[in-house]
């Protein structure tokens, strides 16, 4: 289903999207006080960018040289094309060590190549541990931002949910309470699992390590008890130097959550004495992405969320209504990019107000992106014939200045008028939940004029005197 | 197989890569900011992220807060990992499993070095045998030299040596998640209460 519809169904229920709007803006709100509490803020975002740029423009050196030197720590490196290479090669390694109970943190790569359903039908036990994500799994749906998984969910949702599943009291909706059974129950399973499959957040080519960010310190408990670590990463998460994780850290938690920086910042070199560590690189169209001169910049992305958090759409129409692992402004790039048939909608869930490039740590130019993603989707004949048309039309509109005055004369005049359902019906879609301005009397043209000859009959006027 | 999709992979990268573009310099003294006290930033950093930090002129004085805290005097096991301050009811050193350290119900451990600008505290492996101790403790302790307190990340990355350790990391504060309606609960799954000893003699 296209953007607008699922938007729709989202919006129907107008308590919830403004909860949802709010929600979201509040997390926005902290970043903005995180960021302007930074002085060389906007330096830092400078040096991410260009440190980003950099390691693009050298992705196969660096990519060598992480898996020699973590190859050399003692980790086990594997290659993966696609999502589905992904997932053997963790069903192979599951296989040697007879597995089948697995913990998983968050990892928008593992969502990427579904390994959640692939392991399921394969007959293993999978757990999400990040709360949130759990409360998704629990509730067999997908998480609708990539940061806050449950953002989309009522906390007397998560009580009923946990009521069902976890057994807690009947109508309880206290985060704390909840939360409490929540830790109790991922203990037992901590304590049980045989393997711990984590994400990445950042990997150091100089070193061979990598660094996992949480809060709740769910990533770290679900690879200190098992001998076996499964580190799932996208190519484009390397860092040359170790040194250059101090402008990273310093800006994820702050344009995520507003935080100066997340409960813990874990780095890994080598595997446990007496385990083992496994290092999946995957592709999965990122090669293909770093080709395209108009939209490799978005590989830069280092998946905090800031965008969607301040996206008005995204806002407003929740995180489920892109259908996509990764939604939002950076997701309506990074997801058309790789199934432009199936969601040729989302470039346009956008009105191009740029406060996405405004937020991004690592300045990727959002809005000039998913223009430019409308015009891939028009040269792939992708666009629908409404769109097509309007588009046309109006173009043809713009572009005379006698039809734009005389469009424009006609409608104040009819604005004033038309009966109300000539103006507010199924083809104005704008003014559906809002009332349309009183049409002026004169156009901005004529204002402009008048304006214009009154200052100069003022100034001859005063010459005169 | 693995070895053929290397191939495909770096294939694909080298077609068409981006023009070559500098790798910036991040020296350690740069724009960065700087506090006038970085301790007081620090512990102030640490209060709004859940923790609590303590300045103590010696282990002696740590020790006496120690016995006084809540959180120690209902820990049925404990454990520590520096001399002088708190009693271990379990030899950290017998065990060999660490799914063994499930039950621990407070743990006092070692930090190196505290960062001002966002509470973060450097812990390296080589302090502690089990790793786990750091996350599966229901309230852990983290004693640091008063004096080692930096400005901010970046000369934090200028101090340390990352790819010494197999396990090394940031702890700013306990554990926590806003999951649930983005309402804050300290005690996500790892510690519940930080407490922060800054030994002047250490």
């Amino acid at each position: 289903m296209p953007h607008p519809a699922l938007a729709k169904e989202f919006t129907d229920n107008k308590e919830r999207a403004q909860w949802h709007d709010k929600a979201l803006w509040f997390v926005r709100e902290k970043r903005d006080r995180m960021a302007s509490s930074v002085p060389e803020w906007e330096d830092l975002r400078q040096h991410a960018s260009a440190i980003k740029m950099h390691v693009m423009s050298q992705l196969p050196q660096y990519l060598e040289q992480f898996e020699q030197n973590a190859k050399a720590l003692g980790v086990h490196v594997h290659w993966a094309v696609d999502g589905d290479e992904h997932n053997r090669i963790i069903d192979r390694i599951l296989k040697q060590h007879n597995a089948r109970r697995v913990v998983k943190s968050k990892s928008m790569l593992t969502e990427e190549c579904h390994l959640n359903p692939f392991l399921e039908q394969n007959g293993y036990q999978v757990v999400d541990t990040d709360l949130g994500e759990r409360i998704v799994q629990l509730r067999q749906e997908h998480p609708s931002h990539i940061v806050l998984p449950a953002i989309h969910i009522r906390k007397e949702e998560v009580g009923e949910c946990f009521h069902e599943h976890l057994g807690t009291e009947k109508g309880a909706s206290d985060p704390a309470y909840l939360t409490e059974a929540a830790r109790q129950h991922l203990r037992e399973q901590f304590c049980s699992a045989d393997v711990g499959i984590t994400g990445v957040n950042f990997a150091i080519a100089e070193t061979g390590g990598f660094v996992i960010c949480t809060n709740e310190g769910n990533a770290d408990l679900g690879v200190s008890l098992p001998n076996v670590h499964i580190a799932c990463m996208g190519i484009e998460k390397l860092l040359p130097r170790a040194s250059d994780l101090a402008v990273f850290l310093r800006l994820l938690a702050r344009s995520a959550t507003g935080q100066p920086i997340t409960t813990y910042s874990s780095h890994f070199h080598g595997p446990r004495p007496g385990s083992e560590l496994h290092i999946i690189l995957v592709d999965n169209g990122r090669s293909g992405i770093l080709q395209s001169p108009e939209f490799r910049r978005s590989l830069n992305c280092i998946r905090c969320g800031a965008c969607m958090n301040t996206c008005p759409v995204y806002r407003r129409s929740g995180g489920h209504s892109y259908q996509s692992t990764v939604p939002g402004p950076i997701g309506s790039i990074l997801t058309p990019l790789r199934t432009p048939e199936e969601h040729s909608s989302l470039p346009f869930a956008c009105s191009l107000c740029g406060s996405c490039t405004d937020v991004c740590p690592v300045k990727i130019d959002l809005h000039h992106q998913l223009l430019a993603m409308r015009g891939f989707l028009d040269r792939k004949k992708l666009l629908g014939m409404s769109k097509k048309l309007s588009m046309k039309f109006v173009s043809g509109l713009l572009s005379s200045t006698w039809m734009f005055t005389a469009a424009g004369r006609a409608a104040r005049t009819a604005l004033r008028w038309m009966p109300r359902f000539a103006v507010y019906n199924r083809l104005n879609g704008w003014g559906r939940q809002r009332e349309l301005p009183e049409p002026p009397k004169t156009s901005f043209r004529q204002q402009y004029a008048a304006h214009q000859k009154e200052v100069t009959d003022t100034v001859a006027g005063g010459q005169h005197d | 197989m693995t070895d053929s999709s290397r191939e495909t992979i770096f294939t694909s990268l080298r077609a068409a890569l981006p023009e070559s573009s500098p790798l910036p310099d991040l020296p350690a003294v740069g724009p960065w900011q700087t506090f006038d006290d970085p301790f007081a930033r620090f512990c102030e950093v640490l209060e709004t992220v859940g923790g609590v930090c303590q300045r103590v002129p010696d282990i002696a004085e740590a020790s006496r807060q120690l016995a006084e805290l809540q959180a120690w005097q209902s820990a049925a096991v404990r454990i520590s990992v520096v001399d002088g301050l708190g009693e271990s009811t379990v030899d950290l050193e017998q065990i060999n499993d660490p799914h063994e350290l499930e039950n621990v119900d407070f743990a006092i451990l070692r930090g190196h070095f505290g960062v001002a600008e966002n509470a973060a505290i450097w812990v390296t492996d080589d302090t502690l045998k089990h790793r786990v101790l750091y996350f599966i403790p229901q309230h852990i302790s983290i004693v640091i030299p008063a004096s080692q307190i930096v400005n901010n990340m970046h000369e934090a990355y200028d101090r340390i040596s990352v790819s010494d350790h197999a396990f090394a990391g940031f702890i700013s504060g306990p554990s926590k998640t806003a999951d649930i309606e983005q309402s804050l609960v300290i005690g996500a799954h790892g510690a519940r209460s930080l407490i922060v000893f800054a030994v002047d003699d250490l």
